[in-house]
């Protein structure tokens, strides 16, 4: 975290925010408060469904809260949004790139919208493409490029006018490997330059890689938020047992899971809801050394009827933070 | 791939920016440009787009069905001014309408100008304008094309600054109900909707006969009065060919501002729903 901001203002400032949509029995974002100061890059970490892309579909002025305040900038963003979306930028999940336009006069004619000179314009978007590296094909159209040179794209536009604050929403979705690397020294070059950067993510490493602080956000509600580190602190002394079980038919997960966290060293066995994992995944936290304890648990899902097939050993991460908070995975 | 480097995002803090003195009218501008920009590019297409079927129709119901002897040789009259309002409203409904269902739903194009500075709202009315812009051209191509096919087209001396009012109020009625469609239909329909609209309203639009002489057809006539491109024709009757049977003028004209009132109030709710969440 860069500090309270003192006399500036907040690059973000959210309070008691709520937003229920018509018809919806629950609130999508259910009083959620928070405070970014500027130069931060702040990562909104939960599953999809959680409010992440309503908080920032309110921030951007594109969702009308139904209760409670939020400011970009020191702007309010439902009372002034005209002048909210002068200094916020914006990288939505999905191309919206204008496809009747080249990848330059796309940068050009949103710079355009936003009133920046004519000569400053083109300098802006030559320097962008450059830097992102776009410059061989500034005359393309944004239909022929891969998902990663859209995404930059996105990201070179959403720079044109110079925003204070920048939302990047789910930006690594869809990305290669290299592509999402490329994204992330992009996030840590803007945040050098001292631009704040809200990023939504259901991605553990992004979040932790890329955030100087992490909201962990499940049901609309915030349920932590500090470091990365400082999170996963609060969890020391532990270790992490993640196993993969292929169940026999007559296997019962919870007599399992409860059968498992009768051994001596367990804390708390979690079991994950992961569709990528075939059969059944359960997180055992252990104090103290967690390789010991392999043998044994392997005998105890046998006992109880399944096949342990995959085993990893590793500290907390933020994913074990996740789901001792809300019991699920993030996939 | 190069690693960004030196991006100056941050903003210089002294001198005020140029962009602070924008307001949002020169956003509004900005964007109705990028418009203009991308029709311009494929003007031609454009034209081919929006000429075809009233170039048709001048074709085969004024000059084919004249020569034939099916219809009689005044009909001109009565058709040029009609087609006339067909053009204006069916292109400023159709450059509207379908931009808006695939811009909300598929490309999520419109997003970049809903989130530019200027008022949500003020984006509807942008499209509203631009697309009227489109069925004013289109409008205008038919007295060249009405000279070359027919020969003289019909035309009444001082009629100029009413047919022109009467054309762009036209194109503004066409393309506010584009706005209502394109706000309202949800975008799996859309295709089935333009069935079920575009049809009626081209034969129900009083373009092809004049309203009053429906008068021994009770009930299409009042079917006709409700389709606002009714008054749109017959004003525009009216005014080039005042010796037609024609609705009064000024029921025309209020009739057709009334229309685009209501249309445009009716689209901007369905625009501000579907673009603020």
């Amino acid at each position: 975290m860069r500090g309270d901001p003192g006399e500036r203002e907040w690059a973000v400032e959210v309070d008691r925010l709520v937003k229920r949509y018509p018809k919806a029995p629950v609130d999508s974002v259910a009083g959620i408060t928070f405070r970014v100061p500027p130069g931060e890059v702040f990562g909104f970490l939960g599953p999809n469904g959680a409010g992440k892309t309503t908080t920032i579909g309110v921030l951007t002025t594109r969702i009308k809260p139904t209760g409670g305040r939020a400011n970009v900038a020191g702007v309010d963003v439902a009372g002034d949004p005209v002048g909210a979306r002068r200094l916020l930028g914006v990288v939505p999940q999905q191309n919206n790139l204008d496809r009747s336009l080249s990848v330059r006069q796309n940068l050009l004619f949103h710079a355009s919208y936003h009133g920046v000179p004519g000569p400053e314009r083109k300098r802006r978007a030559d320097k962008l493409l450059e830097q992102f590296g776009l410059a061989d094909r500034p005359n393309g159209r944004p239909d022929d490029f891969s998902g990663g040179q859209i995404q930059r794209m996105m990201i070179a536009r959403s720079l044109m006018h110079e925003p204070r604050v920048l939302f990047l929403d789910e930006p690594s979705t869809g990305l290669d490997p290299a592509a999402r690397l490329f994204l992330w020294e992009c996030v840590a070059r803007l945040r050098e330059e001292g631009t704040t950067v809200v990023i939504t993510t259901h991605d553990m490493d992004e979040a932790a890689t890329l955030s100087d602080r992490v909201a962990i956000i499940d049901h609309g509600t915030l349920l932590a938020l500090d470091a990365p580190s400082t999170l996963v602190r609060g969890m020391a002394g532990e270790r992490v047992l993640d196993c993969t079980v292929e169940p026999s038919p007559r296997a019962d997960g919870a007599a399992m899971c409860a059968a498992l966290g009768q051994l001596e060293p367990v804390d708390r066995v979690e079991p994950v809801e992961d569709p990528e994992t075939p059969g059944w995944r359960f997180r055992i936290s252990v104090q103290g050394e967690a390789a010991p304890l392999i043998g044994e648990v392997a005998t105890v899902i046998s006992t109880a009827g399944g096949r342990l097939t995959d085993v990893r050993l590793g500290e907390p991460t933020l994913e074990d933070l996740f789901i001792q908070l809300t019991g699920r995975s993030l996939r | 791939m190069t690693v960004p480097t030196d991006l100056e995002t941050g903003s210089p803090p002294a001198v005020a920016r140029p962009e602070a003195r924008w307001g949002p009218w020169q956003t509004g501008a900005a964007i109705l440009r990028r418009d203009l920009y991308v029709t311009g590019r494929e003007f031609p297409l454009f034209l081919a787009q929006v000429i075809l079927q009233p170039l048709f129709l001048l074709f085969v119901f004024g000059k084919v069905l004249t020569q034939l002897g099916y219809a009689r040789p005044g009909y001109t009259a009565v058709l040029f001014p009609g087609l006339v309002a067909l053009a204006a409203v069916l292109t400023g409904l159709q450059s509207t309408a379908l931009p808006l269902v695939i811009e909300f739903s598929y490309s999520n194009e419109i997003e970049d100008r809903l989130l530019a500075p200027l008022p949500t709202g003020a984006v509807a009315i942008e499209k509203v304008v631009f697309s009227a812009m489109r069925g004013v051209v289109a409008a205008g191509v038919m007295f060249p094309i009405g000279v070359w096919l027919l020969g003289s087209i019909p035309w009444s001396s001082g009629a100029a600054a009413g047919v022109v009012v009467m054309t762009v109020l036209g194109a503004l009625i066409g393309a506010a109900m584009g706005l209502v469609l394109g706000t309202y239909v949800a975008p799996n329909r859309i295709n089935v909707t333009f069935a079920l609209v575009l049809t009626p309203l081209l034969f129900t639009g009083s373009s092809q006969y004049p309203w009053p002489s429906l008068a021994h057809i009770r009930w299409f006539q009042v079917v006709c009065a409700c389709n606002p491109m009714t008054y749109v024709s017959e004003g525009l009757r009216g005014l080039m060919s005042p010796g037609v049977p024609h609705i009064h003028l000024w029921i025309c004209f209020v009739v057709a501002g009334a229309s685009l009132v209501a249309l445009c109030v009716i689209g901007m709710v369905g625009f501000l729903r579907r673009a603020v969440g």
